[in-house]
């Protein structure tokens, strides 16, 4: 029992480096060849075309979305620059109404102010003419009321007038 | 077992290369060619785990990718400009083959830290295999491509005349010492960070140096996982490196 014991555990426990114990390469190399044809099978078979396809179609899917940015960006810029456009189309537009309707108003203004004018100096003269007339009206009567008056003065002297005396003296005094 | 007790009684019970024993899966019995042992199994999971990233995690092929997807989309990429940047244009036809090796890799050194595993690429046959096959390629390669010019790889045509013929014997030595070195760094580096910790794991047996044992562990563990990446990167870009030099021979 004791060398049984022995036995096995000279086979458990190594006698110096396990790896040198030459017996058991060919196992070892029989197994890994086995491995490494396994392993090279899958990846170039399997694995490694399929990342490569996997990391074109990411290079292209980037290319596409870039191109695709590019080109609404393109789109944006154009955008802008039609709105620019409109805009500075409108601009001038409304600089073009406002000047129209400056010329317009301010001939409007002419317009009415030379009416004005026309009215107010057609006034002028009608007030000239009445107050002329009012003037003579006034001296006609001064003239009436003067003859008058020296009439009654001569008479309440006891002179007979003489009416066409009176008259060419008031005449002559007003004239004074 | 009345050794075994003895044994056990005598001193700690440190056996940091136990881990690296070769047995079958299923009994007990001599290790043939075609047994299938623990190798096999994290081998399978090595595979698994390819295919679950690589193809399985790919599998909806979306535009916006999943994480699983973008991490293999990521892998894919890293190698790739690998590739390219230092063997050339030339040398994408061969990406495919440098991707296995790289995922490989990886995969068993990652599947190698999940405790109580087992470390394919911790044994020297493992990784043996993998060296001679890029030293394979990579010689068959570039007398294909190159033809006899190849060799003007170890003609250094730079340097003084009189110093070629010293250097071509120091090229063609660091040419054969390739493989060599390129195989035992990997297997090194996971079995030295790999029987560390088994180490600092039997010591923790004894209760007053357990904390600091632990804190060693998880330090060490740290390491591991950090020398798990780069032994695959450093790996993968030496077989870019190598796969140049069978391209362009000419320096």
């Amino acid at each position: 029992m004791a060398t049984e014991t022995k036995g096995a555990e000279a086979a458990e426990s190594a006698v110096g480096m396990p790896q040198l114990d030459f017996a058991t390469f060919p196992n070892q190399i029989f197994w890994l060849l086995v491995t490494l044809v396994v392993i090279y099978f899958i990846l170039s078979r399997v694995a490694l075309p399929r990342i490569a396809a996997v990391l074109a179609e990411r290079q292209g899917t980037i290319t596409n979305d870039l191109a695709a940015a590019e080109e609404l960006k393109k789109k944006a810029e154009e955008a802008e620059e039609a709105y620019n456009q409109a805009l500075a189309d409108a601009r001038a537009e409304a600089h073009r109404i406002v000047g129209e309707a400056k010329a317009e108003m301010q001939a409007e203004l002419d317009a009415a102010t030379a009416k004005a004018d026309a009215e107010i100096s057609a006034k002028a003269a009608e007030s000239e003419k009445a107050i002329g007339e009012i003037r003579a009206g006034a001296m006609d009567a001064i003239k009436d009321v003067a003859r008058e008056a020296a009439a009654e003065i001569v008479s309440t002297l006891g002179l007979k007038a003489d009416q066409k005396a009176i008259d060419k003296a008031v005449t002559a005094k007003l004239k004074g | 077992m009345a050794t075994e007790a003895q044994g056990e009684a005598g001193g700690l019970a440190i056996h940091p290369m136990d881990q690296f024993i070769v047995k079958p899966l299923l009994g007990d019995g001599p290790v043939g060619m075609f047994t299938i042992t623990n190798v096999t199994l994290w081998l399978f999971l090595a595979i698994l785990a390819v295919v679950g990233l690589m193809v399985i995690g790919t599998s909806r092929r979306a535009i916006i990718p999943s994480r699983s997807q973008s991490v293999a989309e990521m892998a894919y990429g890293f190698i790739y400009k690998m590739v390219e940047d230092v063997a050339g244009k030339d040398g994408l036809k061969f990406f495919p083959y440098i991707m296995t090796l790289f995922l490989f890799i990886v995969f068993a050194n990652f599947l190698g830290l999940i405790p109580m595993s087992f470390t394919t690429t911790s044994h020297i046959a493992v990784t043996a295999v993998l060296a001679a096959l890029v030293f394979l390629t990579v010689t068959i390669l570039g007398f294909v491509k190159n033809g006899a010019s190849f060799l003007g790889l170890f003609w250094v045509s730079s340097a003084p005349l009189a110093l070629r013929p010293i250097l071509a014997i120091i090229e063609l030595i660091s040419y054969f010492v390739r493989p060599v070195s390129h195989s035992i760094r990997l297997a090194g580096n996971v079995m030295a960070g790999h029987a560390v910790i088994k180490v600092f794991a039997g010591f923790a047996a004894v209760a007053w140096v357990a904390p600091a044992s632990i804190l060693a562990i998880s330090a060490v563990y740290a390491l591991e996982v950090l020398v798990a990446f780069i032994q695959a990167y450093v790996f993968t870009i030496l077989t870019c490196v190598y796969l140049k030099d069978a391209l362009h021979p000419h320096h």
